[in-house]
């Protein structure tokens, strides 16, 4: 199981260690380092690492590696996902997952790490769970505390940890009670020069916000349920009554949580939004280049399409952009040749447009690479996939809740080869 | 630095004895946080094991974090704890008892865990659930402290009692818990799974956690159904779980359902639903963070290995995007080739032109590879994969140039007399050729077609300049080449032929390309004929994949789906083998002296130093090892040194060795003696050690001693450890806190066993000890006798013993001689027997002795022995088989070492 855990900064400094079994060394770490240094950018350090008496599983957050150390048999995705958890719950706690929050925390840190693994196996991951147990840091606590003399450590067992709905304590109240479903699909998709679709995909989510008082049970039914045929659960979700009835049944968590997540694969057609038209060319013996980009809306069943934002990587020989864009903001960064293109919002009857000139290295032969477009937007009350809520239904407990959904299409992956 | 912790110290130490609990608190705090950073905090022991008698709960908590993270290196203090541990066992509140028995399973103080046995029985039979699912897990905990204890106490039986449990949440952990036991056990059926227990599993997995469903899964997967409705039917209630959010418990249900698949009849429809129910979940396995990817992308490069239906229609989710980690990129293209067939081969292509203009040189290389690995793959596509190379060749991009003649080369060997009309173009590119593997392939091809080439000597001549420049590879290629193109147009090469020839035989170091020159020359000089039709005979084609697992490891690791085994590819005995150790005893002895050549500048240890100048204690160097020896234990210095003790080996080779520094550490200043500057830090200390086994043999789990003997200026010693090629591993790190003071010595013990990791070391008994004190670490290694790992149940059967030795092939027999021994057959007998070398049977073959011995190591390893004793003969004759026959030079210098004392 998991052995250890190391918290490694940008810089390469451990600023954190926690032991579950016996100690492990830190200098089991520099088989670590040797691979970050082998890897061109943090983001290419293999997450799997084997040393010849550990093994190392490293994730990359907010550029904190968080390491953890094995020493038997371990699924690497078991510990994958436990230090997937950390970030949450870590993030969860104190805002934001940093360097800085950790070592600002790093008692209650101590506490979670605790709390959450005992001798290598998970004990309690769910943050509802966790909270119970050691009650997050809030400026109004810490007065109180120091006031009345009270802790924020829990003095009961959770009741949460061992019922047959972990993930919900009991005696929650509220005055409002509120259900918010926001279902957020993103497409990821590779489009070719031509504008031909190479592949798109389909990530979808339902996130939840539910504050509801008691027991509530809830009933969520889908106009077309047949889309949804690769779908994970949150474990709250009754699995044999999505099978015989797809109807999603379940005994919701209390705040916010993710109930569902799925995918809609390439088989299916995927619309595409937007579409762009560029022409980035070099010639050869010239000191200059041509860029012109231009972007549409395509299929948006009538919405708009919104927050839009273009980036892309310019070739190594690019020295620097003139451009000058019909709306929004541009910026070129001549260090990382990274050119970023704040869009806004497309207006169908006058496109936005970025047109001018690269200037090259005198004398260094074209460019070999093509840059590939990455884009980003937004679309509000729309989801591509044309999923829909048909309705929600609570039974269990007696008042009327609020309820309410929100569909939102969001740019995953998208990108447009030159 | 030293001092400045130490001041922090003297602050803390005053908090934590303040009379209000608040100030207390925080005390704690600032010391729990200063030991997450790595500080030693460990001298306030005390003071925070004070603050334990609380009913703060959060205060509680943080002292026990401070415990377990101490204890082990002051385990007299901790020992002062035991009683607010027991007594929180009893604790009302379920909360305490489980947070109490889960802290004590983390102190690895022996002491304590003798204290923990009663309370840990009752909590297994707690009323609450969560008290027993903590102490689930504090049984294994318990296990990797002291193994014979666990199964003395019988917890083992109350662990597989929980896996009835009513709760499902204690199921999972008695199943994780006896999971990780078993992994100490490999033989020992712990997890007895059978049709009942397996239902009880089966209802488990649905109601407990994400995690509890991991360890019940991966359980599962080693269960053997004992028909297909069985399994049918497991698998039935398994792929619920490939739509749960946690990737790994949808890749712990893929592998369960992988498994089982086989022994589904093919024909049938669930085969079939099975089948296409395992393709979305891999997909949706791609679309989480990279790390999870990557994982998932190791796993289906072995699923599509072994059933390429299930995602052969999925090719598209393994289209790379450009801003992929690399490890994800390669992975994907790896992925790629493997499900490339004559329906997507099209649309492959494109994508593998679009990523040879990629920017990472790495990705780019493996791109071209795997066009050409395509043509090979798919030879409807050859033609099309050949014009895509020309177009890359055209770039003039040199490492794409460079990959791509790489696999024309490969082409040219599937695809003979096809596509040589593009050789033009290649010799086109000759001169942007700097890496060896580009250079031998357009050597290779020059050589193979020179027939069509009209300037072939020109071109190989061109190379031949700077022969001796070349890598190995080119010049192996180069004169096989010449050769061909010799054969072929015989007239007009044959200066260039007696060239290379030259240069391969004559002005080469290389014994490879030397015997190849020489072969060539007696070939040509001979019997040209014949040379002919060697050297140019027909060559058998590549074959279509290169790269794929051999089946018989897929299959393996197929069952091993999720483990860290299916990531690196490998059999999980090739890097966890032999931590399946048994627990062993031996002694060993250390002795560590100081000849007082150097000291360290420090002002702490100023005075010691002052004590320290007199002449440097007089000790030999290197040291003798000892065998048996059980009264060294209690022996000084000058015992050992006296060498011939108990059983000690007199002829063994001297095995002290040196200290070697790991670095030179800033505090160490020359003494006022400058004499002894010269001669560098190894004369700081001088070191030896022995090694030796208690009487009794092996004998689990009883403890092992060290003894050292410190001479001069050890303020501290901290730590030590051992690897060791049997994974030999202490089973508490040793720690000593009082200081020595010069000339004082102190025996310790540090139990050691062989359930470490498995490392081979050269020679095969060496030991690796580290050091730690207050100055620096050091390290040193020695060598262990091998009989300390000859276990007591060595003894063979008879039958077995003679089908081993037939079964053991005859290469593997190693004979020696043992010289100069006086001993009849019985005596030889007897000590051997002592040490554990059994003799199975004897036997008189024309008036000489015949003994059979068998011995076994920790490891499992059986070998096998003929001894033959001549009467009147002082050598005996000893023919050893094994199936490891690098042990076997060991055997003999133990059986040496044994009958000569």
């Amino acid at each position: 199981m998991i052995h250890s855990l190391f918290l490694v900064n940008a810089s390469g400094d451990i600023f954190l260690e926690k032991h579950w079994k016996s100690v492990v060394s830190r200098s089991v770490c520099d088989y670590f380092f040797e691979a970050v240094e082998r890897a061109t950018e943090p983001e290419n350090v293999p997450p799997v690492i084997p040393t010849p008496h550990h093994c190392l599983i490293n994730v990359l957050r907010q550029r904190v590696y968080f390491v953890a150390v094995i020493q038997s048999e371990v699924p690497p995705l078991f510990v994958i996902e436990f230090l997937h958890r950390v970030v949450d719950t870590f993030q969860d706690y104190f805002g934001v997952c940093t360097e800085a929050a950790v070592k600002d925390n790093v008692v209650v840190v101590y506490e979670l790490l605790e709390e959450m693994l005992d001798n290598g196996f998970p004990l309690a991951t769910e943050s509802n769970i966790l909270k119970e147990l050691i009650k997050p840091p809030t400026i109004l606590r810490t007065v109180v505390n120091t006031i009345t003399g009270s802790t924020n450590v829990g003095e009961q067992l959770p009741t949460g940890q061992l019922s047959v709905v972990p993930w919900r304590r009991t005696g929650v109240k509220y005055t409002n009670n509120e259900a918010y479903f926001d279902v957020v699909e993103e497409i990821d998709a590779i489009i070719d020069k031509s504008g031909s679709t190479i592949t798109a995909e389909i990530q979808g989510v339902i996130d939840a916000c539910v504050k509801l008082t008691g027991m509530p049970d809830l009933t969520l039914s889908f106009m077309n349920p047949r889309l949804l045929d690769d779908v994970s659960f949150h474990p709250c979700v009754r699995f044999k009554r999505w099978e015989a009835e797809r109807i999603l049944s379940f005994v919701p968590p209390d705040g916010n949580f993710r109930l569902l997540s799925y995918h809609v694969s390439s088989q299916n057609l995927v619309a595409i939004p937007v579409y762009v038209k560029h022409n980035i060319s070099f010639r050869e013996g010239s000191s200059q280049g041509r860029f012109e980009l231009t972007l549409g809306p395509k299929q948006t069943m009538g919405k708009a399409v919104e927050s839009v934002l273009v980036s892309s990587q310019l070739p190594r020989g690019v020295l620097n952009a003139n451009l000058s864009p019909s709306q929004g903001t541009y910026t070129f960064d001549p260090v990382t040749k990274l050119l970023s293109w704040d869009v806004g919002k497309i207006n169908p009857q006058k496109l936005p447009s970025l047109k001018g000139s690269m200037s090259l290295q005198t004398g260094a032969s074209k460019p070999d690479e093509n840059p590939t477009i990455n884009l980003q937007f937004k679309i509000q009350q729309l989801a591509v996939s044309g999923l829909k809520v048909n309705r929600l239904d609570m039974y269990g407990e007696k008042y009327k809740p609020f309820k309410g959904i929100k569909y939102m299409t969001k740019a995953g992956k998208f990108q447009v080869r030159t | 630095m030293l001092l400045s912790v130490t001041g922090e110290i003297f602050e803390l130490k005053a908090e934590l004895n303040n009379e209000k609990k608040e100030k207390r608190k925080e005390a704690v705090k600032k010391v729990i946080a200063a030991m997450t950073v790595g500080k030693d905090v460990s001298s306030l022991f005390p003071d925070v094991v004070n603050c334990m008698q609380t009913d703060n709960l959060e205060l509680k908590k943080l002292v026990y974090l401070y415990l377990m993270n101490y204890a082990k290196s002051q385990p007299d203090m901790a020992i002062m704890a035991v009683n607010s541990f027991v007594k929180d066992c009893e604790d009302p509140n379920p909360l305490i008892r489980a947070l109490a028995v889960r802290t004590m399973g983390c102190i690895r103080v022996d002491k304590i865990t003798e204290y923990l046995c009663e309370p840990l029985r009752k909590c297994l039979k707690d009323e609450d659930p969560y008290v027993r699912k903590t102490a689930a897990v504090c049984v294994a905990k318990l296990h990797d402290i002291n193994a014979q204890m666990v199964e003395d106490q019988g917890f083992l039986d109350s662990l597989r009692d929980l896996i009835a449990d009513s709760n499902p949440m204690v199921v999972a952990n008695a199943v994780a818990a006896l999971s990780e036991i078993s992994e100490s056990h490999p033989n020992s059926n712990l997890l007895d799974l059978n049709p009942q227990n397996i239902n009880k599993l089966l209802t488990a997995l649905n109601e407990c956690t994400e995690w509890g469903q991991i360890f019940i899964l991966d359980c599962l997967s080693n269960y053997n159904p004992k028909d297909e409705r069985e399994a049918q039917s497991i698998c039935e209630r398994v792929t619920p779980r490939l739509s749960h959010a946690n990737s790994a418990v949808v890749l712990s249900a893929v592998k369960v359902l992988m498994k089982f698949l086989e022994l589904l009849p093919k024909d049938s429809d669930y085969y079939n639903t099975l089948l296409k129910k395992l393709s979305p979940p891999l997909v949706t396995l791609l679309s989480g963070e990279p790390e999870v990817q990557y994982v998932a992308l190791r796993n289906i490069n072995l699923i599509v290995q072994k059933r390429p239906e299930i995602l052969k229609q999925e090719i598209k989710v393994f289209f790379v995007k450009y801003n992929d980690p690399i490890y994800v990129k390669l992975e994907k293209l790896d992925i790629m080739i493997r499900l490339a067939s004559h329906a997507n081969i099209a649309q492959v292509l494109a994508e593998l032109k679009e990523y040879a203009t990629e920017v990472d040189v790495d990705f780019v290389r493996k791109a071209v590879r795997a066009i050409g690995r395509c043509a090979i793959k798919v030879e409807q596509s050859a033609e099309r994969c050949v014009s895509t190379l020309l177009d890359l060749i055209q770039t003039k991009v040199n490492y794409v140039v460079q990959e791509a003649i790489v696999v024309i080369r490969d082409i040219f060997r599937k695809y003979p007399n096809k596509y040589e009309s593009i050789i033009a173009t290649l010799c086109e590119n000759l001169d942007s050729l700097d890496e060896p593997d580009a250079r031998a392939a357009m050597i290779w091809i020059v050589g193979e077609y020179a027939e069509r080439i009209d300037n072939a000597d020109e071109l190989l001549e061109s190379f031949l300049e700077g022969f001796h420049d070349e890598s190995t590879q080119v010049q192996l290629t180069l004169l096989t080449a010449i050769v061909k193109l010799f054969l072929k147009k015989p007239s007009e090469t044959q200066e260039l032929v007696q060239q290379v020839l030259s240069l391969a035989t004559q002005d080469s170091d290389n014994p490879d390309l030397r015997d190849r020159g020489y072969i060539y020359w007696r070939l040509l000089s001979t019997d040209p004929v014949t040379a002919k039709e060697v050297v140019l005979s027909e060559k058998p084609l590549i074959s279509e994949e290169t790269d794929l697992i051999e089946p018989t490891l897929l299959d393996e690791l197929i069952c091993h789906i999720g483990s860290l085994a299916s990531v690196y590819h490998k059999p999980p005995n090739a890097f966890v083998e032999g931590s399946h150790g048994i627990h062993h005893n031996c002694i060993l002895m250390l002795i560590v002296y100081n000849t007082g050549h150097y000291c360290p500048s420090g002002d702490l240890l100023g005075d010691l130093l002052n004590l320290d100048l007199g002449p440097p204690v007089n000790v030999p160097q290197g040291s003798s090892m000892q065998i048996g020896a059980v009264d060294l234990l209690g022996g000084g210095l000058d015992s050992l040194l006296g060498g011939d003790l108990g059983g000690g080996v007199g002829g063994s080779p001297a095995v002290g060795q040196n200290f070697i520094p790991s670095s030179v550490p800033n505090t160490f200043a020359p003494s006022p003696t400058p004499a002894a500057l010269s001669s560098g830090l190894n004369d700081l200390f001088e070191l030896s050690s022995g090694m030796s086994i208690a009487t009794g043999g092996y004998v689990a789990s009883k403890t092992v001693s060290i003894t050292g003997h410190y001479v001069h200026m050890f303020y501290c010693l901290y730590f030590f450890c051992c690897v060791f090629s049997f994974g030999v591993i202490p089973t508490t790190p040793l720690a000593m806190h009082t200081p020595l003071m010069p000339s004082q010595s102190i025996d310790i013990s540090l139990p050691l066993n062989t359930i470490g990791p498995v490392m081979k070391m050269d020679p095969l008994n060496n030991l690796q000890v580290a050091v730690k004190n207050n100055i620096d670490v050091f390290y040193f290694s020695t060598l262990i006798p091998l009989s300390v790992f000859f276990v007591e149940d060595g003894k063979m059967e008879r039958q077995v013993f003679l089908a081993t030795w037939k079964d053991i092939p005859n290469e593997n027999e190693l004979q020696y001689q043992i010289k100069d021994c006086h001993l009849n057959a019985d005596t030889v007998s007897g000590k051997l027997q002592n040490n554990n070398i059994y003799t199975i049977a004897k036997r008189n073959v024309e008036g000489q002795d015949m003994l059979y011995q068998s011995l076994k190591l920790t490891n499992g390893i059986w070998i096998l022995a003929e001894l033959r004793i001549q009467p009147g003969n002082p050598n005996y004759t000893l023919s050893l088989k094994c199936r490891a026959p690098e042990v076997s030079q060991y055997v003999y210098q133990m059986y040496d070492a044994i009958l000569k004392n």
